[in-house]
């Protein structure tokens, strides 16, 4: 009978608290049980499967059964010295800097088109925006038959728009070009699926920009001209940034859309197609890792310091 | 209003130039779409700008009867690969927004390499598991992948959503005896709709367009319609303008989508590009 009213005294406050803690640590506890089998998938599927890839491209492993006797670094070499390899980096080069040149040009030419608020901008926003949805494939079926290169009587697709419209001059063959630059001739499918999302990037950025910074340049005298070359477009850099390294690694991986308009071309070969031949057809398992090695680490010089940058801003937040 | 006037005077170069670049990007579209509509008779590689005489179902009518079954595994892969993966996400990001823990910025990392890597990076392992678990070839093997594969995305995603919802409303269900699940079920569940509709949107559409995945993992009966497409279009018996009505109906799925619910669509690849 005693006890109670002299455990009332200090004890009132905690003995709620006590319970409610413990609650929160058993939430807690059950926040990182949810997580885990997300954790656990990407334990396995993401980091497991590179370590076994890593470890069949050391390996000797051509046929059907797995081999995983070490072969050192014999893959590898042997890539250096693969002719098609060396097509499909420079292939990969070419395709790289002319779909990013010309994806950040055409993006922010649009946005700033778009910018000016015109009447219908919603309309032409969504029509540069819809090839995005559009599977690869479906782009590459569409512009193999747009680029064909046929001449004479058998002309067709945008040779013949370009011959009926007197722009003869334009006429060309296309990804049929000689090589190295008929991959170039593949960025323009590419081009048009994704430069409406630099846009779409480029706009949202010029939306964010306070009004009172163009006015108060305005004021100072500047020009519309100069207000975007001096004032908005330092503004938007770290969307650049982010423009790049997105559509710098969709490239590096670049894969449906060489399938399907190339057609088993090795002229427009890239190390994604090689990769899927040499392994799934060809049964090179070895050589097939060492390809997708070499594209992750070429994927990860890219992403790896935008994700711990990323990172510590936020923890700085 | 001397700015005024210029600005008048430029504008119709810039709806011209506007319109220029619209053409070009309907321009493939046109071609389909013309081509589609053209009786058998009128189809004609030289012709191709033409206009079709009348509107004629025939090349559609045959691209369908040749992908109708894979347009229906596409279907019977996309709606429950993007449901799950908005479920899964949500959790995620609930917990990777409102249940931060020790080292919890580090393992979300992590999980966002995820999403970047190529996937020639994995395939080779991906493909001996799913053998060895007797999943390579079925639809449901290639769900699992896609969900796998969707969980650095949906859960970014939702947890920048997240992030974005007051603590203090959390701490509210908290006084009124709420736990992680109650919170969750009652407080941030019924908040999320907007986020659930752009995971859905981004997973459909990202599993609806996947080829690499697909060509490797499923046989000739459970080809998703991209890689039954990409076999139309490498084949030399079936006619250009078959391929060309069958590009369209592969397209069509995703662009009702994208017509429909496009505003989500486009805040779903801002939230992919831009962390944050």
């Amino acid at each position: 009978m005693t006890v109670i009213p002299a455990a009332a005294g200090p004890g009132n406050s905690t003995a709620p608290a006590q319970p409610a803690r413990r609650r929160r640590n058993r939430d807690q506890w059950t926040a990182i049980a949810v997580i885990l089998p997300s954790i656990l998938a990407t334990a396995i599927f993401v980091y497991g499967f590179i370590g076994w890839t890593l470890r069949v491209s050391l390996s000797n492993w051509t046929g059907l059964m797995p081999d995983y006797s070490f072969a050192g670094l014999r893959q590898y070499l042997d890539l250096a010295r693969d002719p098609r390899f060396a097509i499909d980096i420079r292939n990969t080069a070419i395709f790289t800097v002319l779909f990013l040149t010309s994806c950040l040009v055409i993006g922010l030419f649009l946005a700033i088109l778009l910018d000016q608020r015109l009447r219908g901008e919603n309309i032409f926003r969504s029509l540069f925006l819809f090839p995005m949805a559009v599977s690869f494939i479906v782009t590459g079926v569409a512009w193999r038959w747009l680029m064909n290169s046929a001449t004479g009587t058998r002309i067709s697709g945008l040779n013949l728009l370009f011959h009926q419209l007197g722009l003869d001059p334009l006429i060309n063959n296309w990804h049929l070009t000689d090589p190295p630059w008929g991959i170039a001739f593949i960025a323009l499918p590419a081009v048009w699926q994704m430069s409406g999302f630099t846009m779409a990037l480029y706009l949202g950025g010029l939306r964010a920009i306070s009004d009172d910074l163009r006015e108060a340049a305005r004021v100072d005298g500047a020009s519309e001209f100069q207000i975007y070359r001096y004032v908005l477009l330092p503004l938007l850099r770290p969307i650049t940034l982010s423009v790049m390294i997105i559509l710098g690694h969709i490239s590096l991986k670049i894969f449906d859309l060489i399938v399907a308009i190339s057609q088993n071309n090795i002229a427009l070969d890239v190390p994604s197609v090689y990769m899927w031949r040499t392994t799934f057809d060809g049964n090179n398992y070895g050589k097939g890792a060492a390809i997708g090695i070499l594209m992750l680490v070429t994927v990860a010089v890219l992403i790896v310091p935008y994700l711990v940058y990323s990172m510590r801003s936020e923890a700085e937040l | 209003m001397k700015p005024g006037a210029a600005r008048r005077a430029t504008r119709p170069v810039l709806y011209l130039l506007l319109i220029g670049m619209a053409v070009f990007y309907l321009l493939p579209i046109y071609v389909l779409l013309i081509t589609g509509l053209k009786s058998f008779a009128e189809v004609d590689l030289q012709r191709m700008w033409d206009l079709p005489t009348g509107i004629h179902f025939e090349n559609f009518a045959s691209a369908y009867e040749k992908l109708a079954p894979h347009l229906w595994n596409s279907l019977r892969l996309v709606i429950p690969a993007a449901l799950i993966s908005s479920m899964v996400g949500s959790v995620n990001g609930y917990v990777f927004a409102k249940w931060k823990f020790r080292y919890s910025n580090l393992i979300f990392t992590l999980l966002l390499f995820g999403m970047f890597i190529p996937y020639q990076a994995v395939i080779i392992p991906l493909v001996q598991f799913m053998e060895r678990l007797g999943l390579r070839g079925s639809i449901s093997g290639l769900v699992l992948v896609h969900v796998i594969y969707g969980i650095a995305i949906t859960t970014l995603i939702f947890r920048n959503y997240y992030a974005g919802v007051p603590t203090e409303v959390l701490e509210a269900g908290r006084m009124d005896g709420a736990g992680f699940w109650g919170l969750y079920r009652y407080v941030v569940f019924p908040l999320s709709i907007p986020a659930f509709v752009v995971v859905l949107i981004w997973q459909f559409t990202q599993a609806y367009n996947d080829f690499l995945f697909a060509v490797v993992l499923t046989g000739n009966r459970t080809w998703p319609v991209t890689v039954a497409l990409n076999n139309l279009a490498g084949s030399q018996i079936v006619q250009w303008n078959v391929q060309m009505a069958g590009a369209l109906l592969t397209a069509l799925p995703t662009l009702l989508v994208y017509i429909f619910l496009g505003r989500y669509f486009v805040r779903g690849l801002m939230a992919g590009a831009l962390k944050g």
